[in-house]
């Protein structure tokens, strides 16, 4: 599956990650041999195989559904780039 | 005072030899002196260290030193959240991150009463086997500062060997404790899956990531782990298994233990030299009453390739967090939202990152989503099975850490695909949960070299003991003392 410098910008919009025009001959070079590298897998027979997710196939714990976090609000927001009467700012998104 | 192994420490302290505050003092001017030399620190926290030290001391004077641990000073990797602290991993993302709150990993440190000297530098969000991909610069080999340490945790291996800490924490996805330990001649742990808590570990690839010790003795790890290790109802992935006292079995008898040699590790692509010393050393534990045995693990090729799917995908998810909103970084003037999140990942995350973030977006796109993650958790489970038939017929699986010695700055960071191969013996520890250790085993041209012990799930205390028998027989482990200034 050879990939080409239209297919990284594809995957760089869906990844929300801007790469310079510099930088994309050689993310779209090493991506292609990344490819390769990986497409070893395709000709191993993995019939019946189950994929595997967690290293010991433990399933999720669960615990009562009660309050227990404090609520941290004004010291998170201490560390964000805008914040206003409590709530974080982005660029306006509707007009 | 900087030559003591952490149980030194303990022992010194114990007899009031020297107080926390003494030592704590002398380790934070050994790193003023020296480590503009190695770069092996991104934060030294001198006045916490000091503050730490002194409550430490007090407590040992009143007789309130709950723990052994109280009073020894270590070191962070910068990738365990630090309350107060800029927790950078690495990255011009997280440079301005003050964490507010701690990493279980680090409560649990404090509550034992240890020092934080300082955060250590790493390859930016773990991603990197030479260092050489953290924002703060590459750090430098104690044994020759024109190498690599390793990676991931580089700054931790190093700043262990050049008897800046005696012990640090550190983390490991694909090998970065194992690695950059066999480079720095130093003894790293990465136990199973599970074992150390996660939370408030920055995650890199959540199925894989664990944390560990990186010292310089087997006994020094089995204490740090010691430290470490447990369950922890925040990380829903932390197992609930009672956590052994390590350092009760180091002095077992090796009489009859059962030692695997892979024949995919052993064979003519091994560097001739790394197996030369790894023969000196299956003779050293067969003269202490192992047996050794060859096995197979005949996946152990597809582990590169499945790890370069697998790792990547859940990247891509893990770092979708850093979008310039709540905390990190952000793009000056972004003229709307797509632009802000765009620009902010673009301007902040270094190449091997933002290479990651592609590959594994694209691996879990609409149409490849089973030709690659799909296939690679089929694959991964084949390797873990081959783990599985391998216990079977033996207790412990020794083979190399890494490809060769370090190597020099530069020399493998132009091409992506060598700088991944160095952790061709380490990744499917990672890929199948087990617990993995490096520990020094000879010098090749001036540099360590490392020998790789892989165990049975929650066998930490064997891979330990295996290890300690051997450092009580051979050197190699204290040859990092003699080489640091």
């Amino acid at each position: 599956m050879a990939i080409n410098r239209s297919d990284i910008e594809k995957i760089a919009v869906l990844a929300r990650l801007s790469i310079s025009d510099s930088e994309l001959p050689e993310v779209t070079e090493s991506i292609a041999n990344i490819l390769t590298l990986v497409d070893k897998l395709q000709a191993v027979n993995t019939d019946g195989i189950e994929p595997m997710a967690h290293p010991t196939d433990a399933t999720q714990p669960l615990r009562s559904d009660i309050v227990t976090e404090q609520n941290l609000r004004d010291t998170f927001q201490q560390i964000a780039p805008a914040t206003e009467n409590g709530l974080y700012l982005v660029p306006k998104v509707i007009e | 005072m900087h030559h003591n192994s952490i149980a030194d420490i303990i022992r010194g302290l114990n007899a009031k030899d020297f107080s926390s505050k003494e030592l704590t003092i002398h380790l934070l001017n050994r790193i003023e002196q020296y480590d503009s030399q190695y770069n092996s620190f991104i934060t030294v926290t001198r006045e916490q260290a000091l503050a730490a030290a002194e409550a430490a001391d007090k407590l040992r004077m009143q007789g309130n030193d709950n723990h052994l641990f109280c009073g020894v000073p270590i070191a962070h990797k910068d990738i365990f959240c630090t309350e107060g602290i800029r927790t950078s991993c690495g990255s011009k993302m997280l440079d301005n991150f003050i964490s507010p709150y701690d990493a279980s990993v680090v409560t649990r440190f404090k509550q034992a009463g240890a020092v934080l000297l300082g955060k250590t530098n790493m390859d930016e969000f773990a991603m990197g086997s030479s260092n050489e991909n953290s924002y703060y610069g590459p750090v430098k080999n104690p044994w020759d500062t024109t190498r690599v340490p390793g990676g991931s945790s580089g700054g931790s291996a190093a700043a262990v060997a050049a008897l800046l800490t005696p012990g640090a924490t550190a983390t490991d996805t694909g090998g970065s404790i194992r690695q950059p330990a066999a480079l720095c001649g130093v003894t790293g742990l990465k136990p199973t899956y599970g074992r150390v808590s996660r939370f408030g570990m920055i995650a890199f690839a959540s199925s894989l990531d664990q944390g560990g010790p990186i010292t310089r003795s087997a006994e020094d790890a089995a204490i740090m782990l010691g430290v470490m290790a447990g369950y922890d109802p925040k990380d829903s992935t932390s197992i609930n298994e009672p956590v052994p006292d390590y350092t009760a079995t180091l002095t077992d008898s090796l009489q009859g233990l059962k030692i695997g040699l892979p024949n995919e590790y052993f064979s003519k692509a091994l560097n001739p030299e790394i197996e030369s010393a790894l023969q000196l050393a299956i003779k050293e534990f067969e003269t202490m009453g192992a047996k050794v045995q060859p096995i197979g693990l005949p996946h152990t090729d597809l582990a590169v390739p499945a790890y370069y799917v697998i790792a990547p995908a859940e990247c891509s998810a893990n770092l979708s967090r850093y979008d310039g909103v709540r905390y990190g970084y952000r793009c000056s003037e972004p003229k709307n939202l797509e632009d802000l999140y765009t620009r902010s990942r673009g301007e902040a995350f270094g190449i091997e990152v933002k290479r990651r973030i592609l590959v594994g977006t694209y691996a879990l796109s609409a149409g490849y989503y089973d030709a690659y993650y799909s296939k690679a958790q089929k694959i991964r489970r084949l390797i873990k099975q081959d783990f599985v038939e391998a216990f079977k017929s033996v207790d412990i699986i020794l083979g190399p850490t890494a490809p060769s010695p370090a190597f020099s700055i530069n020399a493998k960071n132009k091409d992506p695909i060598e700088m991944y191969l160095e952790d061709i013996y380490t990744i499917s520890a990672n890929l199948a949960g087990l617990p993995g250790m490096s520990i020094p085993v000879g010098i090749v041209n001036n540099m360590p070299i490392g020998m790789q012990l892989i165990g049975n799930y929650f066998q930490e205390s064997q891979l330990l003991n295996a290890a300690h028998q051997f450092q009580l027989a051979t050197d190699w482990h204290l040859k990092t003392t003699q080489i640091a200034a």
